[in-house]
């Protein structure tokens, strides 16, 4: 069970995430829509704090992070329960696509590297890029970069997998690939947040449908709801706009 | 003009090659000990500790500012005036020291600008999976900062190798002082000095083969 109360977060006087609220349980799959700019993003970077909130309590378990009082040791242990997918993959140009992987293993879970080794080859099996071990990301192809970017969250069995518009850098060509991925993954009932413009995919696996503008959760509902029946205006006026 | 004297050039070779491994070996220490003391500056000033970082801007300003001779004389003439402790020390350790210092001052602030010019995203990401600063610096960010650097870094070192000539003028015979202590010997000041600044060219030569091969390596992660 994850819980989110008053999460805020400003850039000077404009507030980017305003007093947002929200509770996921295990296993829930939700999926973030919205126009640009209105804290999608934002919200997702505030979770791990990768951009530090203003204010606002996280929950995670048994572990409770407020913005207030939010020790270093605290959000290395945020960041220790979830998993992150970036938009521009941002896989460790140093490391080959299963250091990528197996790196955290080794240095944050302490595991050996025997153990890493074989979890990473579990893992490369998956995405289908066992062929690609020993390769580094400036050999591999935005789609082949991003499905190792989700293997390496993968590796981390966090208690929440975040996804921050994980096709939206990629040439259309590669975009079937990393949604294909997802969608195998998906179906393990990880508990994952996806920011994405994939109305498609988001009716698709998504247990929840978030609409958000203005920093805000303007509406929520089981996919059929919020594309079919949407109630607000503002969800109503951008899901026209986007089909 | 008169003709150079071959014989006595040749002959001159194995004695001046002789004082190579001490000059080599001068440069290696302070090489060693420059990278250590930059790469920590480096990241001082990329992280900035209150008072620290001024500290360490003094130390660069100082060690860029001054001539690498009137470091070396202020350490090995002046300080053990001041600090009897350092009377005893000899002109090899104190050519390291001087040497040190001075190259960590520049090494430095290539270091730091490599650092910087690691994207953002490799920070980011090394955040999310959960590894701590120093993790995400010394996994991460410094070997991917040390491919930048390498070149300049090199550079600094072959600066360096030719810098240990300095030692001379503390007493130390290495290439130099050798090539002086025959020169004064025989008066055949061309062809000594010459002879020892080929043999110097030379050792910079190789280092540039060595350069290239190194420059190869950390590249292969980008090799497309």
């Amino acid at each position: 069970m994850i819980s989110i109360r008053g999460l805020t977060k400003r850039y000077g006087t404009n507030t980017v995430l305003d007093a947002i609220d929200l509770d996921i349980s295990a296993g829930e799959r939700i999926a973030i829509i919205g126009p640009s700019g209105t804290g999608k993003s934002t919200l997702l970077r505030c979770l791990n704090y990768l951009d530090r909130p203003d204010s606002g309590v996280i929950r995670i378990g048994d572990l409770t992070v407020d913005a207030a009082t939010a020790r270093p040791a605290e959000i290395l242990a945020l960041r220790r329960r979830t998993g992150f997918v970036f938009q521009n993959y941002s896989l460790f140009a140093n490391k080959t696509a299963r250091e990528n992987i197996t790196e955290a293993l080794i240095t944050v879970q302490r595991k050996t590297r025997a153990e890493a080794d074989a979890r990473a080859d579990e893992i490369l099996q998956e995405i289908g890029l066992a062929d690609k071990a020993d390769a580094y990301p400036a050999a591999l192809s935005g789609g082949q970069q991003q499905r190792i970017g989700i293997g390496r969250a993968m590796a981390l069995d966090a208690d929440l997998m975040l996804f921050d518009e994980p096709t939206s850098s990629l040439d259309p060509e590669w975009v079937g690939e990393v949604l294909d991925l997802m969608r195998r993954v998906a179906e393990r009932r990880p508990t994952m947040l996806i920011v994405t413009h994939e109305m498609q995919f988001a009716r698709a696996i998504a247990d929840r449908v978030i609409f958000m503008d203005g920093g805000r959760l303007v509406e929520q509902g089981p996919p059929g709801q919020i594309f079919d029946a949407p109630q607000d205006k503002r969800t109503e006026s951008f899901l026209r706009r986007v089909r | 003009m008169q003709a150079l004297d071959v014989d006595y050039m040749l002959g001159l070779v194995p004695v001046i090659l002789g004082y190579v491994p001490l000059t080599i070996g001068m440069a290696l220490a302070a090489m060693a000990g420059a990278l250590v003391l930059a790469s920590l500056m480096a990241v001082e000033r990329v992280v900035r500790v209150p008072v620290l970082d001024q500290l360490v801007q003094l130390f660069i300003s100082f060690f860029r500012g001054t001539p690498l001779l009137v470091q070396l004389f202020l350490f090995y003439y002046g300080l053990p005036q001041i600090l009897p402790v350092l009377a005893g020390i000899n002109g090899v350790t104190a050519a390291i020291i001087g040497l040190t210092l001075h190259f960590s001052a520049y090494m430095a602030e290539s270091i730091r600008a490599a650092i910087l010019g690691v994207d953002r995203s490799q920070w980011e990401a090394a955040q999310a999976v959960g590894m701590t600063q120093i993790q995400s610096m010394r996994r991460i960010i410094l070997p991917q900062a040390a491919r930048v650097a390498a070149p300049t870094l090199i550079n600094y070192f072959i600066d360096m190798i030719k810098s240990t000539s300095l030692a001379f003028t503390l007493g130390v015979t290495e290439m130099m002082g050798a090539t002086q202590k025959e020169a004064a010997g025989s008066f055949l000041y061309f062809e000594a000095f010459l002879v020892v600044a080929v043999l110097y060219w030379a050792i910079v030569e190789m280092l540039s083969l060595l350069q290239k091969r190194l420059e190869l390596r950390l590249n292969k992660a980008l090799v497309r």
